[in-house]
């Protein structure tokens, strides 16, 4: 049995993006705050921290999952996916990406981290439906202050169907 | 908005985690997928000593269909009930109602169960199992007792599992083929103002009500003419006796338990027998 005393600070280790990391974490500390002061990734936002505004969503084993309503003792072991991953080895950025810079889909940025997470889940899903009232219903799980939603449908639907044509 | 500190522990087994809540009770709290509980922990409206962690325990990971009943073990993910093949032919009313449960981020990680225990007045799966008639299988080390659903959810975040009681397991009746749900949030994925779900039975259709009451409300209409089922969802919404609040006005709930309540029932009736 895996047991840690509440003022434990346990080594924690997971694969980050592919890589084998490992950080120290009490019981009580968030993942997403083991991700950002822990391990520095920064990609990944936190706004509401209850689970609300959808900033803070990263994969875990593979389908998205909100940080702020997981605890880093929760994700030892696990494969965790965060916005860092997105972007190719030149930085260049991916179609998700480049959809979302072309259709105006984030002003200021805060949110888009977590958007693209969800997507990326959503997208790759066998039979997902990409109609726009679909995607605004997963698009649901997430707050945008900026850009009135429109631009990200837009820049999903362009993705998911330049993603389907052979 | 971050959690006041607590013990943490993941047993390897089904009777290690129970001899942990035996020896703890009410100062542990058993978290799966923990989307309702992380939030309250993070606000603080919760405060336990430990946090024993079962979203690993390969014993409570089944999805299987026994003896007339779909049993959905307490480490099934809401995303994962919802995608399982057998779904729509067996329980109908659960693939039409998970889909309201959340968002799709929180029903990656949210579990059937734990949404059960949380028993929230509004949502869907306590919905879901009243109207069906369901079971929740509750263990501890003194033994195991099932309770059905009207027994098990008392009120507001209140269930009838003791301290050292652990959900095993939801049991969803099979065979209701003849199911309908719909829902009123402001947003999809936010709370029902008020949810609604009707069961054909034998000599009537079984109607549930969530987001009203304390807990889903349950009537069975038998006769089903028009002005029939007018009257006695009228009595039902006022039976409810919801309130006002941010949300809605107690007469607007009054109003929806009327509307869609008539809806629901008519697809019900509608579906193939």
């Amino acid at each position: 049995m895996r047991r840690i005393n509440r003022d434990e600070q346990a080594l924690i280790k997971l694969t980050l993006n592919g890589t084998p990391v490992a950080a120290r974490a009490e019981p009580r500390l968030l993942f997403s705050d083991f991700l950002r002061h822990q391990l520095g990734a920064t990609g990944t936002h936190v706004g509401c921290e209850h689970g609300v505004c959808g900033c803070c969503t990263v994969m875990v084993d593979g389908v998205a999952t909100r940080s702020c309503l997981m605890l880093a003792v929760q994700a030892e072991g696990r494969e965790v996916r965060t916005v860092e991953a997105l972007a190719g080895p030149e930085l260049e950025l991916n179609d998700l990406q480049r959809a979302f810079r072309e259709n105006h889909a984030l002003q200021c940025g805060f949110c888009t981290p977590g958007i693209l997470m969800s997507f990326t889940d959503y997208l790759a899903r066998e039979n997902a439906d990409v109609s726009a009232e679909a995607v605004r219903d997963v698009l649901g799980g997430h707050i945008c202050r900026c850009t009135g939603y429109q631009g990200i449908v837009d820049a999903i639907v362009e993705t998911a169907k330049g993603s389907m044509t052979p | 908005m971050k959690p006041r500190a607590f013990d943490y522990a993941r047993p390897e087994t089904l009777a290690e985690a129970l001899d942990l809540l035996g020896e703890f009770g009410d100062a542990a709290r058993v978290v799966a997928g923990g989307q309702s509980l992380t939030a309250m922990l993070n606000l603080r409206l919760l405060e336990p000593s430990l946090l024993i962690d079962i979203a690993r325990l390969r014993e409570l990971d089944f999805i299987r269909v026994e003896k007339g009943f779909l049993e959905v073990g307490a480490a099934v993910t809401q995303d994962r009930l919802l995608a399982w093949p057998g779904l729509g032919a067996h329980v109908p009313l659960l693939a039409q109602a998970l889909p309201w449960v959340g968002h799709f981020q929180t029903r990656n990680r949210g579990t059937v169960c734990g949404s059960l225990a949380h028993a929230d007045p509004s949502s869907e799966l306590p919905l879901s199992l009243a109207a069906l008639g369901g079971e929740v299988v509750l263990r501890s080390a003194r033994g195991s007792r099932t309770l059905p659903a009207g027994e098990f959810q008392r009120g507001l975040l209140t269930t009838a599992r003791a301290p050292d009681e652990l959900i095993v397991a939801a049991r969803f009746p099979v065979g209701a083929t003849r199911t309908a749900f719909r829902e009123i949030a402001r947003r999809h994925g936010d709370f029902a103002i008020v949810a609604v779900a009707a069961v054909v039975v034998p000599g009537g259709v079984r109607l549930a009500a969530g987001g009203v009451a304390d807990r889903p409300g349950v009537v069975v209409v038998n006769d089903l003419a028009p002005a029939a089922v007018a009257e006695r969802l009228n009595g039902f919404a006022w039976e409810l006796g919801g309130s006002d609040d941010i949300h809605a006005t107690a007469r607007y709930r009054r109003d929806l338990v009327r509307s869609l309540g008539a809806r629901v029932i008519e697809e019900a009736l509608a579906c193939a027998a």
